[in-house]
């Protein structure tokens, strides 16, 4: 195709912005990790920096050998971003599924009592009475999982309407005849069917369990039982989290890499996202479409 | 006779297990949902942990009266308020034009490339993006004190003590979080535009800037309503994570940095603020409730089909 001369500049134009918005989205991560890599003493005199003027493992030699508290923080945040991710797609999908029956008796109702959640919220100052007083999940692992991220109207509703215009009537009827019972139902033509939109609201849970600080905020205070996000939410203001239940003394504080191991510590929390986004991006964005289309 | 009953009765057993799957997710839900929003009452009382969320006693508006007694009312309602429209603005603006740039790059890998890398800020924590600009703006080590502010002869900035730049910080830094989302919206919005308009337009000569004028935005209206009256619905809601987490809780900032969630959190973790911190999040939800209620009312108004209930 031959291109005039003032389609070719547009190209030319266009091409050099996005470039140069692309720098400005991808350079601060990349700022995060020179700074990660950069040596102690080179922080202290030059600050952070694009190009030190000496690379060092320090900090993440620092992670490997002696923070016991960084690697209970992850595997903090591993088990409950798997363990909520799973128990809230086996909760969303067991209520939207019914929800999609047009003819269950209730199912206005019902839907309605699901999505008023997402008009309007008690707020934060009686949950926060609740979840401590009634359930104390204060400084247990539930603490992350329970308060307010379990179940989402928002994906009831999403996987609803899944599974009403996506799963035709006729398969539920040929079920039926065959004597198919509604969990059996559920369990060997809806999952699976839902599969696509399952990865979809997975994902985004995933996510929001694995980048959440809140809850760590809200109801731990006990330092090993911080998540990874809790304990960088904790860090940046006091260092000495990181050395956490263990007899902390001035020696050991002043062994820390202070500088530099912030950053190793919040490079290494946003590592498996970096990882993963390549591979999962499509599902990324038909997960916002998804959202776009739904309210 | 009996025939039908038996049907009619069977019928509804078919529907037994059903219902039963329907228990977790709205035991869920009543806990986690219902009983707070019961919970609000304690706006309305003296609340001690004795006698709890449902038992403690009355003092009517004794916790509104305070907290609009304050100037923290007025100030965390500006702020909360001016903040989200300002985002609204910059979000759409700036992700309009970044989803007209994408969709005319003809050379698919780059745009394959633009799209990615502006969503990615996107799925980082917040914590994580305080720590990014902790390495831009940190007094002694950061690389604007060290190395851009030199640069251009400047004398280094108490950044974390000095409110003046902080509206365009939190501006800057919420766009770059983001604005990858309001793109990939705006992005298949022009994918769906129909292409013959283009065609059409080329033939009669019109240029690019009158194809975007006159195809691509109008085209585009629909979109930008529907994204538009969904914020204005949750415009007295703020990031709790951006106001709180970003500026790092500095309270020489709390001018330029507190609002309603903020204010809710650290007002809860004072020493007796329980009062106003329910009342400042009882004002919030109601006002929220209303605002979402009459944004759909005026979206049915407008089109019909992009209302959300």
């Amino acid at each position: 195709m031959i291109m005039s001369k003032g389609r070719k500049a547009y190209q030319v134009v266009i091409n050099i912005i996005m470039i140069f918005v692309t720098l400005c989205m991808i350079l601060p991560l990349l700022l995060l990790f020179m700074s990660s890599i950069t040596e102690e003493s080179t922080l202290i005199v030059n600050g952070y920096s694009f190009f030190p003027e000496k690379f060092s493992l320090g900090a993440y030699a620092y992670i490997m050998q002696n923070s016991a508290t960084i690697f209970r923080a992850y595997g903090i945040t591993i088990v409950v971003t798997v363990v909520g991710t799973s128990l809230s797609l086996i909760l969303a999908s067991l209520t939207a599924f019914p929800l999609s029956l047009k003819n269950l008796p209730g199912r206005s109702v019902l839907s309605f009592v699901v999505f008023f959640t997402m008009l309007f919220s008690g707020g934060l100052v009686p949950s926060y009475i609740m979840w401590t007083t009634v359930f104390n999940v204060r400084n247990t692992i539930f603490a992350y999982i329970f308060p307010n991220f379990l179940l989402g109207a928002f994906n009831i509703i999403l996987l609803r309407t899944f599974f009403t215009t996506s799963i035709p009537v006729d398969i539920y009827e040929a079920a039926e005849i065959d004597g198919a019972t509604y969990p059996l139902i559920y369990w060997k033509i809806v999952l699976p069917l839902g599969k696509p939109i399952l990865v979809t609201i997975g994902l985004f849970t995933g996510l929001t369990y694995w980048n959440d600080w809140t809850n760590g905020l809200y109801y731990i205070n006990k330092s090993d039982m911080l998540s990874i996000q809790a304990l960088l939410n904790r860090m940046i203001q006091d260092i000495q989290a990181l050395l956490a239940n263990s007899t902390a003394n001035s020696g050991a504080l002043l062994q820390i890499p202070q500088v530099s191991i912030r950053m190793a510590i919040a490079f290494v929390a946003i590592l498996p996202i970096l990882i993963v986004y390549p591979f999962l991006q499509k599902y990324f964005a038909s997960g916002i479409m998804l959202g776009a289309v739904k309210g | 006779m009996n025939e039908k009953k038996k049907k009619g009765a069977a019928r509804i057993k078919q529907f037994i297990p059903l219902y039963f799957m329907l228990i977790p997710g709205f035991t869920y839900l009543f806990i986690n949902n219902y009983i707070p929003m019961a919970g609000i009452v304690v706006a309305f009382k003296k609340y001690n942990v004795n006698d709890g969320l449902f038992f403690s006693p009355w003092n009517g508006l004794d916790n509104f009266q305070y907290l609009f007694g304050t100037q923290d009312a007025a100030l965390i309602i500006r702020n909360t308020l001016l903040y989200n429209v300002v985002f609204i603005i910059v979000n759409n603006v700036v992700g309009i034009m970044l989803a007209i740039f994408i969709s005319d790059v003809l050379n698919q890998r780059l745009k394959k490339l633009y799209q990615s890398s502006i969503l990615l800020p996107f799925l980082i924590s917040i914590v994580v993006v305080s720590y990014i600009v902790f390495a831009l703006l940190s007094q002694e080590n950061g690389m604007m004190n060290n190395t851009i502010l030199p640069l251009f002869g400047k004398e280094p900035i108490k950044w974390y003590n000095d409110p003046t730049w902080w509206p365009l910080i939190l501006v800057i830094t919420n766009c770059w979080k983001g604005v990858g989302y309001g793109t990939l919206i705006y992005i298949a919005a022009i994918a769906g535009i129909d292409l013959s308009f283009y065609e059409a337009a080329e033939l009669d000569g019109a240029s690019k800037w009158q194809q975007i004028t006159k195809i691509t935005l109008p085209c585009l209206i629909p979109s930008i309503i529907t994204l538009l009256i969904m914020n204005v619905g949750r415009i007295f809601a703020s990031d709790f994570g951006l106001f709180y987490q970003v500026p790092q809780n500095s309270g020489s900032l709390f001018s330029v940095t507190q609002t309603i969630d903020t204010y809710v959190y650290r007002a809860l973790t004072a020493a007796g603020g329980i009062g106003r911190s329910s009342a400042a999040g009882v004002f919030q939800s109601v006002v929220g409730f209303t605002l979402v209620m009459l944004s759909n009312w005026i979206v049915r108004k407008v089109s019909a089909e992009n209302a959300i209930f």
